[in-house]
């Protein structure tokens, strides 16, 4: 689960780490009333939205007078913001967010993710702040200063101040960053984050280290530890259908092509939509309804991948170990009366009882498509969908 | 022989009183799987499936000389679980529970550290169907009339794609020495690698197939070691190939986050290392009948 730049700073904050003063708004009134309250001549007006890339598309503004921000968030709010990390659609801009300017001396790049590799958590500094990490590892690569924290005893005074060092901080201000690094660990191992971004974390003028930016990610399998962390989720950032399907215990993403696909298993699921696009197609969706294909998830599954308009022909491809394929059989039957579809339906069955699944698909009435091996499946999906295109777009331009 | 698992395997199922963990319990002791006995705190001297439940897993060691377990309880308590297994001397730890919290895993690894490594608990998963010697005994939940003995390894990190493999090589009249699942977990509890390592020293397994998926470093290390130390053909699978990056596909650890994570780039990292690479899944099967064809020839 992702949170919001002022969300994460107010985390990092109750830790030990050093952020600019700001205040939340979600009208251009308020926001010019909070930058009064903060009192300066400087602020900076950030949209919040969940994705990175915001200065670039124009979610960052600096101002110069209460006027400036007023006119600045008038047109922020209510618009999609589209950055490189949104997709074309965007995020809705509904909260600004206003903070007094500081006087940058230099920036750094600070980042704590679970490695993969090491199965630790890794810390990973440059000093070359500002830009992206990726765009970083591109260009200056030898800029990067990586460490990795032994879980049993956390993040130690000796690795912060290494890092310190490396990244080329003044003497003076070694203790400032050793309090921000371990400010930021011990939020991260306390809160189970998985991600936490600080970029740029800034030198000041006046001798100051201060997060200037700040993103978390929090591990969704922890959130029942942290009901204080479940409560900043932001439903609005997220992409309605996704967070449905979520609600409703199924792993749903959304794709850009038209051939919609129920499977039981992630890795079937993925295996699913590559033989799709082998196929000649393209998966309108990834969907994993999860080990047991009770006919409720089955229905659930229909209704779901039928609310995306772009869907012209459905895959159902269950591989049933432990329930049945006879059983499944049924709830896809039962799930075809009680939901409207109105494109053509391809069902695999694979595993037990495979023979009675398929009879019982065969006397339902149902006008399904049958096919028993995946490539087979992926192939008649294809074929229906295109068949079903010609028909479907005279019958659409009659109506 | 096999790996990691046989006839002799004495098993205790933990967390055995919850509705699918009897299921399973029954299921593998039909399979002809030893199930020896079973753990919950607070329940011990309860039968279950004819087995008897302790309160610990140390109890159950005792009282039973289980050697090998299978971790069946709900996420808040599954780390503590199989590091208690760790604690009580089980050699080989199979976790089924999907919803671990990541730094639980983090600490579990840190944990079985403390022991050397011949004392140390082999773990495969979170978030795994299990493993399976076909013929000889099932640690899991996958259903064991797919799997035909045989000399086939296979290491997969999903379950019913997996069982897809196994399915198609019965297909082809093929069997299974062993198929382990190491789940779909961003940390878990042994890679490919680990697996590999057991396959090649195995004289029963005459050909080892990957099933992997985006997201990641383990196939790229596996293709690494590969090259140095595999002298068996080697098959693999990579699902994902349609999936955008930065997105997460329903397994936690299904997210293509940086250079190498993509299923083209594991393909081909993989090829590289000479390892014959399933073009898509429907051959999975047929690409390892031609291996071993051209391997026996």
């Amino acid at each position: 689960m992702d949170i919001h730049e002022y969300q994460a700073k107010e985390v990092l904050s109750n830790f030990g780490v050093t952020v600019p003063p700001g205040a939340l708004a979600y009208s251009p009134e308020q926001a010019a009333y909070r930058a009064r309250e903060l009192g300066g001549d400087k602020w900076i007006v950030k949209a919040q939205v969940h994705a990175g890339g915001r200065g670039k598309a124009g979610g960052v503004k600096l101002c110069n007078s209460e006027a400036e921000i007023y006119e600045a968030t008038e047109n922020l709010f209510g618009k999609k913001l589209v950055t490189h990390q949104t997709g074309p659609e965007g995020k809705g801009i509904y909260r600004v967010y206003v903070e007094g300017a500081v006087q940058i001396a230099r920036e750094i790049y600070l980042g704590f993710v679970l490695d993969r590799s090491s199965q630790r958590v890794m810390i990973v500094a440059s000093s070359e702040g500002g830009m992206e990490i990726e765009e970083i590892s591109a260009e200056r690569p030898e800029s990067i200063v990586r460490s990795i924290v032994e879980p049993a005893v956390g993040l130690q005074d000796f690795q912060a101040r290494e890092i310190a060092f490396q990244l080329g901080i003044e003497p003076a201000m070694t203790q400032q960053m050793v309090r921000t690094l371990k400010g930021c660990y011990q939020a991260f191992s306390e809160l189970d984050a998985t991600m936490v971004e600080i970029n740029p974390l800034v030198v000041t003028s006046d001798n100051r280290v201060i997060a200037l930016d700040a993103k978390m990610t929090f591990d969704d399998n922890a959130l029942f530890r942290h009901p204080q962390i479940a409560e900043l989720r932001d439903k609005s950032q997220e992409d309605p259908r996704e967070a449905r399907a979520a609600d409703r215990g199924l792993s749903y993403v959304g794709l850009e092509g038209n051939i919609g696909c129920i499977v039981n298993g992630a890795g079937l699921a993925m295996a699913t939509m590559d033989t799709i696009k082998l196929a000649g197609g393209e998966p309108a969706n990834f969907l994993d309804i999860g080990g047991g294909a009770t006919p409720e998830r089955v229905a659930k599954a229909f209704r779901l991948v039928m609310s995306d308009s772009n869907v012209q022909a459905v895959l159902v491809n269950i591989f049933a170990g432990i329930n049945r394929c006879d059983w499944v059989a049924e709830g896809v039957c039962q799930a075809l009366k009680e939901v409207d579809v109105d494109v053509p339906v391809v069902v695999r069955l694979a595993g037990t009882n495979v023979e009675e699944g398929q009879k019982i698909l065969a006397q339902s009435g149902l006008p399904l498509i049958r096919a028993t091996s995946l490539i087979e499946a992926a192939e008649r999906a294809v074929g229906a969908w295109k068949n079903d295109l010609d028909q479907n777009t005279r019958v659409r331009a009659v109506k | 022989m096999s790996i990691l698992l046989d006839r002799e395997s004495k098993v205790i199922v933990q967390g055995i009183t919850g509705k699918i963990a009897r299921f399973h319990t029954k299921d593998m002791i039909e399979y002809g799987t030893n199930v020896v006995g079973g753990v919950v705190p607070g329940k011990g001297g309860e039968t279950v499936e004819g087995v008897p439940v302790f309160n610990t897993v140390k109890e159950a060691v005792e009282a039973t000389g289980a050697n090998s377990s299978l971790v069946f309880v709900p996420p808040p308590f599954a780390a503590d679980s199989i590091m208690e297994a760790a604690d009580a001397g089980i050699k080989y730890c199979v976790c089924i529970t999907d919803g671990i919290p990541a730094q639980d895993m983090i600490r579990v690894k840190r944990y079985m550290y403390r022991y050397p490594k011949d004392k140390r608990m082999i773990l495969t998963g979170p978030n795994c169907a299990g493993t399976i010697s076909p013929g000889k005994a099932l640690l899991g939940i996958m259903p064991g009339h797919i799997y035909l003995p045989g000399t086939v390894g296979i290491i997969g990190r999903s379950g019913t794609l997996g069982y897809e493999a196994a399915a198609q090589l019965k297909e082809l009249g093929l069997g299974v020495s062993t198929s382990v699942g190491i789940g779909g977990d961003p940390i878990n509890g042994s890679s490919f690698k680990d697996i590999l390592e057991w396959f090649e020293e195995d004289p029963e397994t005459e050909v080892i197939a990957m099933i992997g998926e985006i997201g990641g470093p383990q196939e790229a290390e596996a293709a690494d070691y590969i090259k140095n130390h595999v002298t068996k053909p080697v098959v693999a699978y990579v699902a994902g190939l349609t999936a955008p990056k930065g997105r997460t596909m329903g397994h936690a650890g299904a997210i293509i986050s940086a250079f190498g994570e993509s299923a083209s780039e594991k393909v081909e990292i993989l090829s590289a290392a000479g390892v014959t690479v399933a073009e898509n899944p429907a051959v999975i099967g047929e690409t390892i009948a031609s291996v071993m064809k051209k391997n026996a020839a």
